[in-house]
């Protein structure tokens, strides 16, 4: 059982399993993207940095799902985060949230 | 007006050596001696014309208690055993109970106003039975109101008995097992109905199903009753085959169509019923098809007992068996309409002359602006073989404001072959779910879980949506 969410070892002081995340959460992201679309039946967009996530070809309830399963998975909601202002816009935003409450 | 039911201990007195037996998990009683016993220490006199506040923890001492109280108490106010303590003095005070009928005295602290307290016996000890019956009791039954807060709802003898005309004592004994608490409406359903026409076995506060299948084996049990939590408990306990009833009945919760299908393949040879009631409204209606919902010819139907309409998609019920109100403050929250029915607050929907629950008014989840009722998605997940019983609930969702989640429990080996991993059950699952819902009732995430909480009332307990 993979679980991304901030783990640290107090002893060693190493090693968050995410420190590594900056791939890991980004591949998770973009296959669960991917799932989605396959389930909602929608065309998913090539995903860039600079996609923005009104034109991936997802909609709200592909978000909301997606956003459900990444809190299974890495235990963690950015979004209902103090320090999450804004939503993001593009794809690249969206991993950035994760990456950054990850790291 | 139909006669007034004579008292309960006159009732079961007057059928002499045919009375039934209370199966106790401490021992049985035989009900006949309630023609000259009594559980109360001889103290039954000091109750009368009482408010009575009944605070007991077995539920065959309780039963013995409130056979004795009807007719004499001028009120009985009846405590479920799973009542949160901190609320017991709300429920006295509501109810100007002035005496305590008890298994033990400490129950009663932070009670205030109590006079006399009155412990209750394991056993019908020899006593000089008084005076008949003098009271029309009025019985308080609690709900477990969504606000946390119970009800005091307000019935008497011939409410609770509406529904019980054809239990009438037949000529092989019928011997009830119940996973109800007899405190509550459901199980006092039970209670009435198994000791005017034979025995009962109550589970106990706790009991594990396979104990309470091998006591209600032991005593013989003919008919047995409980929600379909309960039911599914019984079918992932390996002991189901401990019973062989010959009637089995659900009620208090939905019965979907697969823990029909379950009990039927289970007790081949067991009618299998179906039931619908509430504390207020009273016995709705029971259906022995083995078909989920009711028919829609009982909608409406001209002259019947109990009259069933719906009004607004919620299921509305008026009979001689609803309760008489709410006890206290909250009176005015009593849910009669201008029509005089109850309105019991479960939306109904109509497909092919049928009509199917849809879940509580207040259960819907509200999922970007689209309504879900959990119990819809429940049943298309239930219908899974490998599935024994699951729970929808509502996550709070940054993008839709609620999404929809399910928690699953594995049924345990029945289906044949190997159980699936979680993940080809939850693939699976979501894909019968997308086939035949719509994609906002399509849960976003299924865990597989050990077991789901239910209730002493024997319902999945749901967390506030």
């Amino acid at each position: 059982m993979r679980r991304g969410g901030p783990v640290t070892n107090e002893q060693t002081g190493t090693v968050r399993a995410t420190r590594v995340s900056g791939v890991l959460v980004r591949s998770a992201i973009q296959s669960l993207f991917e799932q989605v679309a396959a389930e909602q039946e929608r065309q998913l967009a090539a995903l860039t940095d600079d996609t923005r996530l009104i034109d991936c070809g997802l909609d709200s309830l592909s978000f909301a799902i997606i956003v459900a399963r990444l809190e299974d998975r890495l235990g963690v909601d950015p979004f209902s985060s103090a320090e999450t202002t804004d939503f993001p816009v593009t794809f690249g935003d969206f991993v950035r949230l994760y990456e950054g409450i990850a790291t | 007006m139909p006669p007034k039911p004579c008292p309960l201990r006159e009732a079961i007195a007057a059928a002499g050596a045919a009375a039934g037996r209370l199966y106790g998990v401490r021992g049985t009683t035989e009900l006949a001696g309630l023609a000259h016993g009594s559980s109360l220490g001889g103290r039954l006199e000091e109750l009368r014309g009482r408010s009575v506040l009944l605070v007991v923890q077995d539920p065959a001492h309780a039963a013995l208690a409130l056979l004795e109280l009807d007719g004499v108490a001028g009120r009985l106010v009846l405590c479920p055993v799973d009542l949160p303590p901190e609320q017991l003095p709300a429920v006295a005070r509501s109810a100007a109970c002035d005496v305590a009928v008890v298994d033990s005295a400490e129950r009663l602290a932070g009670v205030d106003g109590i006079e006399r307290c009155v412990t209750v016996g394991p056993e019908l000890e020899p006593a000089a039975v008084g005076r008949a019956g003098s009271h029309d009791t009025e019985w308080i039954l609690l709900t477990s109101g969504t606000s946390g807060v119970p009800q005091l709802v307000r019935h008497d003898l011939a409410t609770l008995t509406h529904a019980l005309a054809d239990a009438r004592r037949g000529a092989a004994p019928i011997v009830w097992g119940t996973f109800y608490d007899v405190r509550r409406y459901g199980g006092l359903q039970i209670l009435l109905r198994a000791l005017l026409g034979g025995s009962l076995v109550p589970a106990a506060p706790g009991e594990a199903v396979p104990a309470f299948l091998e006591r209600a084996r032991a005593a013989r049990v003919t008919h047995v009753s409980g929600t379909p939590s309960h039911w599914r408990k019984v079918l992932m306990s390996g002991a189901a085959a401990a019973i062989a009833p010959h009637y089995v009945r659900l009620s208090g919760e939905i019965a979907d169509q697969a823990v029909l299908d379950a009990l039927r393949a289970t007790y081949p040879g067991a009618i299998i019923v179906h039931a619908f009631a509430s504390t207020e409204a009273g016995v709705a209606f029971e259906v022995r098809d083995g078909r989920a919902g009711f028919p829609a010819a009982l909608l409406d139907a001209p002259g019947a007992g109990v009259r069933l309409t719906v009004r607004d998609g919620t299921l509305r019920v008026r009979s001689a068996g609803n309760a008489n109100g709410y006890l206290g403050g909250n009176s005015a929250a009593f849910p009669r309409g201008p029509d005089g029915a109850i309105d019991t607050g479960d939306l109904i929907e109509q497909r092919s002359g049928r009509c199917y629950f849809l879940g509580r008014r207040g259960g819907v989840i509200n999922v970007g602006g689209l309504k879900v009722y959990p119990e819809e998605i429940e049943a298309v997940i239930n219908a899974h073989p490998w599935v024994r019983m699951s729970l929808v609930r509502s996550r709070r969702s940054p993008i839709t404001g609620a999404v929809v989640i399910a928690d699953v429990v594995l049924a345990d080996g029945e289906p044949g072959g190997a159980p699936p991993s979680p993940e080809e059950l939850t693939r699976e699952l979501l894909k019968g779910c997308r086939r035949s819902l719509a994609a906002h009732k399509v849960p976003a995430t299924i865990r597989v879980v050990p077991g789901l909480e239910v209730s002493a009332s024997g319902k999945l307990v749901r967390p506030n949506a």
